[in-house]
């Protein structure tokens, strides 16, 4: 086990060094100056050149890239341009946002997605299964922002339940702050849950072929045994990788559904900083990215192996 | 497990519906407390080292106050100078200050205070975005502790109105270099907090000099950029109005809602098809004028669901100068076809239209590549992002043509500019604009700036679309809130609730 986690940790950083580079070399090229977008079209080009200096942009390529990284290994992640303020504390403030917002969609797939994959697999062929596959059609289909925009219209504006956006912040009002990425958190979740679904069905409906399910059924176990300690237990390795993966996509849909609904989370700050050109800040962000989904990817393989033994053992 | 996880989630939901409704009630509508949106956000809270207009949006006059004062016609009147003169040649000018003024942080206003402000602006380390403006100052000199004498190198007629920018906003040494996260000011609302990507809020200042004039005790300015958002904030009472509506497609919604009241009002914004003059075969006034008979300004802004005043060179309608030169090239196909085969281009020609990702432009982009393919010239568009199309548009010139609002008042020297974007060189124009700036006398000026319209609208420099319209909404009891945008700014004094 040991051995297995520390490959795995290996293949992780060699990734993350190389995701340095590569997330350097974007940012670097993407077209726009930044001391432009800072000053304006009325800028003197004497002006732009002094706001260059004083940000090391008319630095080499190279200079600029160990310098980055020297920050990033002592933790010093430099200041916005923007801003003005540490991208450190920019990033942190936001991650407040963006982390329970994901964490809520997440878990919110896997509590719906599964007991519905596993009912779709249970009602094969049969009309439950419809429904469900029905439901999972529409899921994929409907774009998150529209849902979004559903429900604030129903939620929100008609019934007033829920806030139509905006975050108060923890400090301020703890539960207002968790009212107000309900809506959110569902609307970014849905496509997911729909994904989730068919994956949980279509991998149960595999296991329940198995042998071993017929046995268990032949020794006269109860169907919920069945279902939950024999077939389901084999069909959560896929459905593992595939919620694994959806934690990427959820970091992806956040950038639209915080803009719907006005959460200052980690994806309007991308947004903005992109459209700032705020270099250091779109830097930092994606190598964070880069690192929440590589320890996404982590854990879901310490998942496997503690479902299922196979992937311990060296081939 | 089903019936129990669905038992769970009813009794979850229940619970944070009743939550919502006491934490609604506790927001409960504060005749005090206003919210208004906007649709960027200022990226610092200093104008002396960003350009955003969104920063001059929040914290002028609000926060800081500059020597003069723009009103909501556009007029300038005393600001932190009480009065001024200005010497016969235009070369001097004496500034008496208004006596008893405090920061925010209790420090007083006197004329030292306003030549360290002056001075940083055109220094030459300076890198303030609107350094332009200032670099005719020649040095700024305290004559007593209540009065500044600011000499110029040149007379320039446009002084006053740069002294009333939030640019020049007067600035406190000790506070100068923090203002950009804390800013600290004369003005009546003084900085709280900022939640960044979320809102600023400014409470009213003890120490302004008219408290009279003051009716709001906090005012949160709501950054929410989504139009659709924008809508379902103010549908559900999050935010109190939006002094500039972006998504002119969704207004028709809000005037059937009778909470809200919409005010079109001007803006300073004209919107141009910026044209490359210093490229075949722009650089042919035959071309440009083809063009500028085949843009259909109606057409236009009914794209623009109907907001908008159609212009005929770079100047605002609702400038008391201003000239209707819309006749100038009236639309006319055949005339437009004509002048092309004159030009040598009978058949017309590819051309490029560079777009900014802001509404107005992505909605006539379209229109204007179905008028000029009309007359034989094939547009390809494409889409930029700010960024890019500074740098590609904009620094580099490397374009065609493309569609943009120049938003600044009294920016017709940009057609005096060397190496702006559109590349307009004409000795005539320059020689005019030279007169502008250099008048002393400002009837004679007003004359002069006429002219210059004439001269851009005859060369058909730019193709001129239409002028930008305000578009307000707000809850119909606030009353007092600039219904025109003379200048980029929020002015709250003596906006109240009925």
């Amino acid at each position: 086990m040991l051995e297995f986690l520390s490959r795995r940790l290996a293949a992780a950083l060699v990734t993350l060094v190389l995701a340095t580079v590569v997330v350097f070399a974007v940012v670097e090229v993407l077209p726009g100056d930044p001391a432009l977008v800072m000053l304006g079209t009325d800028a003197r080009p004497d002006t732009l050149a002094a706001l260059r200096a004083r940000y090391g942009f008319d630095q080499p390529l190279v200079v600029r890239y160990f310098k980055w990284i020297g920050g990033l290994l002592t933790f010093d992640l430099g200041s916005s341009h923007a801003y003005g303020t540490s991208v450190a504390k920019l990033i942190g403030d936001r991650l407040l946002v963006t982390l329970p917002l994901g964490a809520l969609a997440l878990s919110w797939a896997v509590l719906v997605a599964i007991p519905l994959g596993v009912f779709a697999a249970w009602k094969h062929g049969r009309p439950g299964d419809w429904g469900v596959m029905g439901f999972t059609q529409i899921g994929i289909s409907v774009p998150n922002f529209w849902f979004g925009i559903v429900l604030v219209l129903l939620f929100a504006v008609t019934w007033q339940l829920f806030p139509a956006g905006g975050f108060p912040g923890w400090r301020q009002d703890p539960v207002k702050s968790l009212h107000s990425l309900v809506l959110p958190a569902l609307s970014l979740s849905l496509g997911e849950i729909a994904i989730l679904t068919r994956v949980t069905r279509s991998a149960m409906l595999d296991t329940l072929r198995e042998d071993y399910v017929r046995t268990a059924r032949a020794k006269g176990a109860p169907e919920r045994t069945v279902l939950f300690r024999h077939a389901l237990r084999n069909a959560l390795v896929p459905v593992t990788t595939v919620a694994g993966l959806i934690a990427g996509f959820l970091i992806a849909g956040a950038v639209i559904i915080e803009s719907v609904f006005r959460l200052p989370g980690i994806g309007q700050l991308v947004y903005d900083s992109i459209n700032n050109r705020d270099l250091v800040v779109i830097k930092n962000v994606v190598v964070l990215f880069t690192i929440l989904v590589l320890s996404v990817n982590l854990l879901v393989d310490v998942a496997y192996a503690v479902l299922d033994p196979r992937p311990r053992v060296r081939t | 497990m089903n019936s129990v996880s669905r038992r769970r989630i009813l009794g979850a939901s229940a619970t944070l519906a009743s939550l919502s409704v006491l934490g609604e009630s506790a927001w409960a509508q504060a005749k005090d407390r206003l919210v208004i949106g906007m649709s960027l956000e200022p990226p610092v809270l200093d104008p002396t080292k960003n350009a955003a207009a969104a920063i001059r949006e929040v914290t002028t006059p609000g926060i800081y106050e500059s020597l003069g004062r723009i009103d909501r016609t556009g007029a300038i009147g005393p600001g932190l100078a009480e009065s001024w003169s200005i010497s016969e040649d235009g070369k001097e000018y004496v500034f008496k200050l208004r006596q008893g003024v405090k920061f925010h942080d209790g420090e007083p206003l006197d004329a030292s205070v306003v030549k360290f402000s002056l001075d940083r602006l055109f220094a030459p380390d300076s890198t303030v975005p609107a350094k332009s403006l200032y670099t005719d100052i020649e040095k700024v000199e305290v004559v007593d502790p209540s009065t500044v004498k600011v000499t110029l190198k040149s007379p320039n007629s446009f002084l006053l109105y740069s002294l009333s920018l939030g640019d020049s906003g007067i600035m406190h040494p000790k506070s100068a270099p923090t203002n950009d996260k804390h800013p600290i000011g004369t003005g009546p609302f003084m900085f709280k907090e900022r939640k960044e990507g979320d809102s600023i809020t400014l409470v009213r200042s003890p120490t302004w000099r008219d408290p009279a004039s003051i009716k709001l005790d906090t005012v949160i300015f709501k950054i929410v950029k989504d139009p659709s958002a924008q809508v379902s904030a103010l549908l559900a009472g999050d935010v109190d109005a939006f002094p500039g509506f972006q998504a002119p497609e969704l207004v028709e919604r809000l005037r059937k809602d009778p909470r809200f009241v919409v005010v079109v009002g001007t803006t300073e914004g004209e919107v141009i098809l910026a044209t490359n003059n210093g490229k075949k075969p722009f650089d042919n006034p035959k071309v440009r004028q083809a063009i500028a008979h085949a843009i259909n300004r109606d057409e236009l802004i009914s794209a623009e669901s109907g907001f908008g005043t159609p212009i005929g060179s770079h100047f605002a309608p609702h400038n008391k100068v201003y000239l209707d030169l819309t006749r100038t090239y009236p639309f006319d196909i055949a005339k437009a076809k004509a002048l092309l085969a004159e030009a040598g281009y009978p058949n017309g020609f590819d051309a490029s239209l560079k777009l900014p990702p802001v509404g107005y432009a992505q909605r006539a982009g379209e229109v204007i590549a179905s008028q000029l393919g009309k007359i034989g010239i094939k547009v390809a568009i494409s889409q930029l992002q700010w960024p890019q199309w500074l740098s590609e548009v904009f620094k580099e010139r490397n374009y065609d043509l493309t569609i943009v609002a120049h938003t600044e008042a009294n920016d017709l020297d940009r057609y005096a500019r060397d190496g702006y974007y559109w590349a307009y060189n004409s000795p005539e124009f320059r020689a005019k604009w030279r007169e502008v700036v250099a008048a002393t006398d400002f009837a004679k000026r007003d004359e002069l700036l006429k002219e210059a319209q004439r001269i851009i609208a005859r060369d058909a420099v730019n193709g001129y679309l239409w002028q930008l319209a305000k578009i307000g909404v707000w809850k119909k009891d606030l009353v007092g809130l600039w219904e025109n945008s003379p200048t980029p700014q929020v002015d709250l004094t003596g906006v109240h609730w009925k």
